[in-house]
């Protein structure tokens, strides 16, 4: 148990890295999990080589959906639009270095969710989904 | 435990326990489990589970029609748990007592043949902020088809209902029905179902209760309150899954046109058209459950032995208990009534800021079963400063050690969610 909140997912979840919105920004998207009511606002900086200069969370959530959007947000800056299409789902559970339940895997994503819709289209995210669940 | 207020328990719930499989089974090694999830799901004692099982081994067969010796075996024990859950009630009639799934597809088979029946557009369906979603969408997607509306009566800040509200909304508006829970799953108030009945009847409106979290707890009388529909689960009263009773007022149900069509709800069939059975079985089509209808008979059997008063009592004792040892807990919020008498056993509250799947998840890795989320109350949640609340829900097995554990893993998550 002590497995779940290891010290650096505490840290990442009460002091999210790259907290407070961007503003001007090139993306602004929110996304929730209206059955907990886990909240996420992505904004990012993208310049004229799609390269992802900023990155700024907002939101509230629980724990592991506050830390790996902390944790994903550091990653992604200097990294390429398209760079970013290949983070997969596995990738953030490595990120986070624990063990996700079934339950928790909305929140573990949350993040990618809200990267990956406002870059590269909810159809996009939709087959993401759907791949890993057809998979187990 | 408090030593200047003793706690007076009605039953030995040791004892009690121990007719529950699941209760002795520990959550982890050396962590005792700490079921505090009764309001999602109750856990079933053996004689329910044996005697479902022992229909399976010894006598089961197709219902109602069969002339021979397993198929009436099956239908007398399948006929018998009605008339049980009719006497649990105390409903007038065994025609009255309808077998479904469980409370959402009792209010749902109200809503489609009642509701499509009788409303008109414009007309007026009365339910409240606390309801759960099964006694909203079904008046909602009705909504969008008949053209009617959907009012909620307010709760107050104490968590109770507004009857100042209810009574000039039902003054104000074409009222043809009132839905409302009897019992909350997330504030744990206990609502005044005849007060409300009678204002219900005099407005000239019809009244639907959902009953899913006061059966297992309380007695209930339907006659007594005068209710028209009343609807409960079987698997919230220590029966199994799928089961659930719709309750009706005889002469309501005569007038009412069948919902789901097929064998058993049929008296004649051509190939012109088909005549309708008698209640019960109009509303009840094909093969039932029947494991789960004799299941929730058993059921009925064991908490009739237990005696209801008393379920109440030993549930009121630990309600007042957990109340006082959880207010005392610095930065812990607990929603609806404060005071244990106005109040099922069932508390909703947020600790810090802490989130619900966060506390739901440490609390776990103590053997402690809670629940985390909005509970299918979203609209409710709207209402609270947070998205989502976390729950504990106590019953008839629960005990006081078990409040005493809950409060002590509350302190623990405090420690560890603080940096």
């Amino acid at each position: 148990m002590d497995d779940m909140y290891r010290e650096n997912i505490l840290d990442h979840g009460m002091n999210p890295r790259n907290k407070g919105v961007l503003d001007p920004a090139t993306i602004d998207y929110e996304v929730t999990n209206p059955l907990c009511g886990d909240r996420l606002r992505l904004t990012l900086r993208v310049d004229e080589n799609n390269v992802i200069t900023g990155v700024g969370w907002d939101g509230e959530g629980c724990a592991i959906s506050q830390a790996a959007a902390s944790m994903l947000g550091e990653e992604i800056i200097g990294m390429t639009v398209d760079e970013v299409k290949d983070i997969s789902r596995e990738h953030v559970f490595d990120l986070l270095g624990i063990p996700i339940s079934q339950n928790r895997v909305k929140c573990a994503l949350l993040g990618l969710k809200a990267l990956h819709v406002s870059l590269h289209g909810l159809d996009y995210w939709r087959k993401q989904e759907e791949a890993a669940e057809d998979d187990e | 435990m408090a030593e200047n207020n003793p706690i007076v328990l009605p039953y030995d719930v040791a004892a009690v326990r121990a007719d529950f499989p699941i209760l002795q089974i520990e959550h982890s090694p050396g962590v005792p489990l700490v079921y505090l999830d009764n309001a999602a799901s109750s856990q079933r004692p053996a004689s329910v589970i044996d005697g479902m099982t022992t229909y399976y081994r010894t006598y089961h067969a197709n219902v109602h029609r069969g002339i021979h010796k397993l198929s009436e075996q099956a239908t007398e024990a399948y006929e018998e748990a009605r008339k049980k859950v009719r006497r649990f009630i105390n409903a007038g009639n065994k025609r009255e007592v309808i077998f479904t799934r469980g409370t959402t597809e009792a209010i749902n088979l109200v809503a489609q043949t009642w509701g499509r029946a009788n409303f008109q557009p414009g007309d007026v369906v009365l339910s409240t902020q606390m309801e759960h979603h099964a006694n909203i969408v079904p008046w909602q997607m009705l909504a969008a088809e008949k053209g009617i509306r959907v009012l909620y009566v307010p709760i107050t800040g104490d968590g109770l209902l507004d009857m100042t509200a209810f009574e000039r909304m039902l003054a104000n508006n074409p009222v043809k029905l009132v839905t409302v829970m009897h019992g909350s799953n997330v504030l744990g108030t206990i609502n005044p179902i005849r007060d409300i009945a009678d204002k219900a009847h005099a407005a000239g409106a019809l009244l639907l209760v959902d009953g899913a979290q006061s059966v297992p707890h309380m007695p209930v009388d339907v006659q007594a309150l005068d209710a028209d529909f009343y609807a409960f689960s079987g698997h919230k009263m220590v029966g199994p899954t799928g089961s659930g009773i719709l309750y009706g007022k005889r002469d309501i149900l005569e007038a009412m046109p069948p919902w789901i069509g097929g064998g058993d709800m049929i008296e004649r069939v051509t190939f012109d058209g088909s005549t309708w059975n008698e209640l019960p079985y109009k509303f009840e089509a094909g093969t039932p459950s029947i494991a789960e209808g004799i299941g929730l008979g058993l059921a009925v059997d064991y908490l009739s032995e237990l005696g209801m008063e008393r379920v109440h009592a030993h549930e009121q004792a630990l309600t007042a208990y957990a109340l006082e040892r959880l207010i005392e807990i610095p930065g812990l919020t607990l929603y609806g009534p404060q005071d244990a008498s106005q109040r099922g056993a069932v508390m909703a509250f947020s600790l810090d800021r802490i989130h619900p799947h966060d506390l739901a998840q440490v609390l776990d890795a103590e053997g402690i079963a809670v629940r985390a989320g909005h509970h299918c109350a979203q609209p409710l949640h709207s209402l609270f400063s947070v998205g989502a609340t976390t729950r504990a829900s106590f019953y008839l097995y629960n005990q006081p050690a078990e409040v005493d554990a809950l409060v002590e893993a509350l302190y623990n998550a405090k420690k560890r969610f603080t940096i």
